[in-house]
């Protein structure tokens, strides 16, 4: 009998091949367009001499920096979008859905009001508790009664708690309107702003996660087949959930709190990968996390050539990617299983 | 069917009569006196025969202004946009047959505010051109939700599934707008964000007082059919109802209110979600609730106007009070249709 544990997924090695090609190429896109638009020799002057003197090379490093902070971002939602998908069994799971950017939102937003904070690396820990919060509590509720938690359930408890917590977002931030300044740009996901402090800061966060992710990868799949058949296999189903929700919330609100709320990544890769790939997380991890690296540098370039000679922020066209996604995985639903 | 339980059956319907009378003039009323309030209360308090004669159109110096351009429009903004969210949002409900059916988690609301903020920025249109738009955006949203969302099997997860999916664009749409806006247009932009009543001026009212002339007779006519269709499709058909054509009637009818709602106001948060069930829970099932439930709309709209205005130190405007007001109760209600098994 053929060993199950090597098994590849048909074609699995070419997919990966062009998805790595792909990041490549948008990466040398993301080095290349912009306001203002270099040839790949620039670039490549850019890249190897490396004197910040002339106003290329400039150029060059800022946008070295951005796809670096890119990449981490995208990867970090792809990965969560998968682990959020298997653990909640759900396909419509995605951050955005689940109220975690609305959360880490409240947070930061009463961080900046009461505790005067102002950087970074504060408002990382005020995120990742608004988000650990509101994603146990917006699951918790969509999971109660029968059938669990359903994808129509999760998306209205979901939306309910967004709105609550929009609400007293802008309650808190309407007498100070200088909060409100510093808000509204962290409020639309956006690449531009990152900085090699940034990128230091959530890489951390990033590793945990990802370890967590790849461990917890076999039980999951244990999982996919049902909560009693991997009991059955031995899985600590409980812990294994914990665990990778952890995870999966670690990994996007860590996001969250550097480059604000961006939306959709996770969903998209996810289905992208799993139509190209199948179902085994063991290969959807490191397929979705390149390719939401990859999706989200294609966004970000996007948005600066069409928003030229401004940009267009990252976190609106992943909505406009991801939200048609969202109502063709409606359409093509089963009405049972909603 | 012998005697007794004819004269049970029509006693029950008395009763409900009886009940129904009394919500709505107890409602008539609480309205009434806020609307009352809304006009005596403000940075000065005005006794009530200075609003009074005001409001008969003698000049009194400071009251005129205070009152006739800033109290009144609010006021009356306040009361018709209430009753419009409220009777549109319990139709929404009844029809689908879901408490979670309405107007704002469906995206009618979301798509009238694109447009709205589209005009004010991008065209720098006027007040005519604003409304216009946000009421075409509001139709064509709910029709590229009807077809989008149609199916073989009609779905009311699915419909919701798709109203968000459009609600997203439209909000990722709206925060791009508002973040190349010029500084002095976000203020008014913001209006589509949260729903405010701040600012309103009295040349605005007359369509939505139009629409509600015209639209909320229609709903009242088409409420028998509609409780009828309460029962289900096929126990409407077979009482002999128009079930299409009732409903189609009904949704555009509501449509429209809120859209021109959302046009004057903004989409005030939860008052759609909440009239309705209020409504039912005072004066029960089995008579149409859609005027009880339109009162307890503008009932909530005042009533949080007033808190918002009033209760903190800084004035917050009404569309951040229903959200907070209204969030608890959705959660409550997902929490209860879990229990029995409804979603």
């Amino acid at each position: 009998m053929k060993d199950r544990s090597n098994y590849l997924p048909k074609q699995f090695i070419l997919i990966a091949f062009l998805l790595i090609a792909l990041l490549l190429l948008s990466i040398i896109a993301s080095l290349m367009f912009g306001s203002r638009a270099l040839t790949i020799q620039e670039v490549i002057d850019g890249l190897i001499t490396g004197n910040s003197e002339s106003y290329e090379t400039s150029i060059v490093q800022k946008r070295i920096i951005r796809t670096v902070f890119a990449i981490c971002c995208g990867a970090a939602l792809g990965v969560s979008g998968v682990l959020m998908q298997s653990v909640t069994r759900n396909p419509i799971a995605d951050p955005s859905i689940l109220g975690v950017n609305t959360g880490a939102a409240l947070f930061v937003v009463c961080g900046m009001t009461y505790f005067n904070i102002n950087t970074a690396n504060h408002y990382i820990w005020f995120a990742l508790a608004g988000a650990m919060i509101v994603s146990v509590f917006v699951f918790g509720i969509s999971s109660l009664g029968r059938g669990g938690a359903t994808p129509l359930k999760l998306v209205l408890a979901g939306a309910a708690t967004s709105v609550a917590l929009t609400s007293l977002t802008t309650g808190i931030m309407i007498p100070r309107s200088f909060i409100m300044d510093q808000f509204r740009f962290w409020q639309v996901g956006s690449v531009g702003a990152g900085t090699w402090e940034s990128v230091t800061l959530i890489t951390p966060f990033l590793l945990i996660g990802i370890v967590i992710a790849l461990f917890t990868a076999p039980a999951l799949n244990a999982l996919a087949l049902g909560e009693d058949v991997a009991t059955g296999l031995g899985v600590k189903t409980g812990f294994i959930k914990l665990m990778a929700s952890f995870a999966a919330v670690m990994l996007c609100g860590a996001t969250t709190a550097v480059a604000g709320p961006i939306a959709f990544v996770g969903l998209l890769a996810t289905h992208v990968v799993r139509l190209l790939i199948g179902a085994d997380i063991k290969f959807l991890l490191p397929m979705s996390a390149l390719t939401g690296a990859t999706l989200l540098i294609i966004s970000d370039v996007l948005g600066r050539l069409i928003g030229r000679p401004g940009e267009l922020e990252v976190g609106v066209l992943t909505a406009f990617i991801g939200a048609p996604l969202l109502i063709i995985l409606a359409m093509k639903a089963k009405v049972r299983s909603l | 069917m012998n005697i007794n339980t004819i004269s049970k059956i029509k006693h029950g319907r008395n009763s409900r009569k009886r009940r129904w009378n009394i919500v709505t003039i107890t409602l008539t009323v609480i309205v009434t006196l806020l609307c009352i309030a809304m006009l005596l209360l403000g940075n000065t308090i005005y006794p009530l025969n200075v609003v009074v004669k005001v409001l008969l159109g003698e000049e009194i110096k400071g009251a005129t202004f205070a009152i006739e351009t800033i109290r009144l429009p609010r006021m009356l903004a306040g009361l018709f946009t209430g009753f419009a969210f409220g009777i549109a949002g319990y139709i929404f409900q009844t029809m689908l047959r879901n408490p979670l059916a309405n107007p704002n988690v469906i995206g009618v609301t979301s798509g009238s505010s694109a447009a709205a903020v589209f005009c004010i920025i991008i065209l720098q249109s006027n007040k005519a051109v604003v409304s216009l738009a946000s009421i075409i955006a509001g139709l064509l949203t709910t029709l590229i939700i009807y077809v989008l969302a149609r199916g073989k099997v009609f779905s009311i997860g699915r419909l919701i599934l798709v109203g968000i999916g459009l609600q997203a664009m439209c909000n990722a749409f709206i925060t791009y707008v508002m973040l190349i806006g010029k500084q002095h247009d976000l203020p008014s932009a913001m209006r589509w964000l949260t729903g405010s009543l701040n600012g309103i001026k009295l040349q605005e009212l007359p369509i939505l007082v139009v629409s509600i002339i015209i639209f909320v007779p229609i709903i009242i006519v088409l409420s028998k059919p509609l409780s009828m269709l309460e029962l289900g499709e096929q126990s409407a058909k077979m009482l002999g109802i128009n079930t299409d054509l009732t409903r189609i009637v009904l949704i555009i009818c509501a449509v429209i209110l809120v859209a021109i709602a959302t046009s004057v106001t903004g989409p005030i948060a939860s008052i759609a979600f909440l009239a309705g069930p209020i409504a039912t829970r005072l004066v029960g099932v089995g008579l149409s609730n859609s005027i009880p439930a339109g009162l307890v709309g503008a009932f909530l709209v005042l009533a949080a106007d007033l808190v918002g205005q009033f209760a903190f130190i800084v004035k917050y405007p009404v569309g951040i009070i229903t959200g907070i007001i209204g969030a608890p109760y959705l959660l409550f209600l997902l929490i209860q249709m879990n229990r029995r098994g409804d979603l």
